[in-house]
């Protein structure tokens, strides 16, 4: 709201503009983040204080317990699923790095105009969703004899870290100068020394956005780590928690919901801190 | 320095083992969805004999697929009105700095940025039928009877309600930094001009600066229209399509059919119904690109 506007509106004795903006977004960070304060809540609670319908369930009705951490840590895969999803997480970054950073670089700077348009068909690969690769993707896993195995992930994960990730590199390398490049060049290096001993080291913001955005997507995916790991101890956060911590029809709540909150906010922090970034890729040249 | 011989092959050669790996692993499973939809495969058999449009067939004429059909453009399209809706208002609210906007924009980002299984079990938890809060809220309030509280996912309209209320408040903080970003590159003299000239804050925002964000927001919305048509996620964890087949969308119904129900051929030509979508989404997208001059 400009402040030429919010004046207008005390001079005509409405409400002064800043409570309107507060309500606002008093409302969405309530709504927004309710479910989150509620996993807090739940995971900390006794048992016996949860299923009690009587109870104000925003209240701590009996003390606070620890014994729900206790059991997800001791007592389910829970540790594992966390490892699982790190290592993978480290896997696949390193493979999107490895075909990412010169593949933009190349379509940046050395193919011209038709390279351009080959990074926009790649951005375009973005969109083409798991659920319509799930089934003949099950097959290539299989093919692969990788099925219940972390790697039919780790091997599958690039296929959406890379178009995001080669997107946002194309940018990130047509924004320096290229006659840092040609000045090297002049030096004596060839392109292929230049891209590695100078593009490469004043590019590690960029490269370090696309380790965070991939690690994130690894993190979130659910589809595919459905369809493909069927061992409970093979599996990521993402379809660990939901679907193992589950016995039958018996949901452990208090565990399951600090398992959502210890494996969510890490990864919150990290995306929030790179966000500007990551929304620039999205746009799609839409702000400039 | 101009691109020179020895360049010509650098490029190429630097860019083709990414191009190999996408072709390799997403050429080959889209075509592979394709032959499997005109196909009899199923898990167990290798054998393969082309059916011609018999699997689109036998999906339309079952009335799970057809309701998952509607349910996909009742969910997308009502999720992404309460999206656009949102979006824009929260972000008009956080476009001025203000202390504590850190926090909020922190908090507000939450349910997009959380994995979304681990997002989706929670509402499960909310909404629970015997321990919801939203239940109890209802209940102090004495909105609803003890004994008589809504079952947010076990009645089939309700369940629909919950369903588009979660996807919408998983991607109501994407489009809103989205609109955000669109809405801080608007330069600042041109609303403030407009207000001096006398035109209210209303005024401005409909005819000045929403026109300025048509190609973001259209942005917001393929994004959107896409992250949410091909969503099974939400489905699967909240209600695994039921009460009754009522919330079932395309994908989570190619997930039952083909990989719970090993009906490969099936499942495949059930997602291939969201080629369609996709194909648009991505024209549209191209044309924003282009007249914005990216292309």
């Amino acid at each position: 709201m400009s402040d030429s506007a919010g004046a207008r509106g005390v001079r005509r004795g409405r409400l002064p503009p800043g409570v309107l903006r507060w309500a606002v977004v008093l409302v969405f960070s309530v709504l927004l983040a309710f479910p989150f304060l509620w996993m807090g809540i739940t995971s900390f609670k006794q048992t016996t204080d949860l299923y009690n319908i009587k109870n104000n369930p925003f209240l701590f009705n009996l003390p606070p317990t620890l014994e729900h951490l206790k059991l997800l840590f001791n007592e389910t895969l829970f540790l594992r699923w966390l490892l699982n999803t790190a290592g993978a997480g480290a896997l696949v970054v390193l493979i999107t790095l490895v075909l990412a950073v010169p593949a933009a670089y190349a379509l940046a700077r050395l193919t011209g105009r038709w390279g351009q348009r080959l990074g926009i068909g790649i951005f375009l690969t973005y969109l083409i969703p798991p659920t319509l690769l799930f089934i003949p993707m099950s097959r290539v896993v299989a093919l692969l004899g990788l099925q219940d195995s972390l790697w039919s992930i780790i091997v599958v994960y690039p296929t959406f870290t890379l178009p995001f990730s080669i997107w946002l590199l194309m940018a990130f390398f047509k924004s320096i100068p290229r006659e840092l490049e040609d000045a090297a060049m002049v030096d004596g290096l060839t392109r292929f020394g230049a891209f590695l001993r100078l593009v490469v080291p004043i590019s590690l913001s960029g490269i370090l956005t696309v380790v965070i955005f991939s690690f994130t997507l690894v993190t979130q995916e659910f589809v595919y780590a459905l369809t493909f790991i069927s061992s409970a101890k093979n599996q990521t956060v993402s379809v660990g928690v939901p679907i193992y911590l589950v016995r039958g029809d018996v949901y452990y709540w208090g565990s399951l919901m600090a398992a959502c909150l210890i494996s969510s906010l890490p990864v919150a922090v990290l995306y929030n801190v790179f966000l500007d970034r990551f929304i620039a890729g999205f746009t799609v040249g839409a702000v400039k | 320095m101009a691109v020179t011989r020895q360049d010509r092959w650098l490029g190429p050669a630097m860019f083709a083992p990414a191009l190999l790996y996408i072709a390799g692993l997403v050429g080959v499973p889209l075509v592979l969805a394709f032959l499997y939809s005109v196909g009899d495969v199923t898990v167990g058999s290798v054998g393969y004999h082309f059916v011609g449009l018999a699997n689109f067939r036998s999906v339309l004429q079952n009335p799970a697929f057809r309701g998952a059909l509607w349910h996909s453009f009742v969910f997308t399209i009502a999720a992404q009105l309460i999206v656009i809706v949102g979006a824009n208002v929260l972000a008009l609210a956080l476009r001025n700095p203000f202390r504590g906007r850190g926090l909020v924009r922190f908090l507000t980002l939450l349910p997009w940025v959380a994995p979304i299984s681990l997002g989706a079990i929670g509402w499960k938890w909310i909404l629970d039928s015997i321990y919801s809060v939203v239940n109890w809220a209802l209940v102090s309030l004495h909105l609803v009877k003890p004994f008589d509280t809504p079952m947010w996912l076990g009645e089939p309209s309700l369940a629909m309600i919950s369903v588009i209320l979660v996807h919408a408040w998983r991607m109501l903080p994407f489009s809103t930094v989205i609109l955000l970003a669109g809405l801080t590159a608007i330069p600042r003299d041109i609303p403030e001009a407009a207000a001096v000239d006398g035109a209210g804050f209303w005024r401005t925002h409909f005819e000045i600066t929403l026109p300025m964000m048509r190609p973001i927001i259209s942005v917001a919305l393929l994004f959107g229209i896409v992250f949410t048509f091909t969503d099974m996620t939400v489905v699967y964890i909240l209600t695994r399509g039921g009460p009754y087949d009522s919330t079932h969308v395309v994908p989570s119904y190619a997930f039952f059919a083909g990989i719970l129900g090993g009906s490969l051929a099936e499942g495949a030509a059930a997602s291939i119904f969201l080629v369609p979508i996709l194909v648009l989404v991505a024209w549209a997208m191209l044309r924003v690109a282009h007249r914005s001059e990216v292309v």
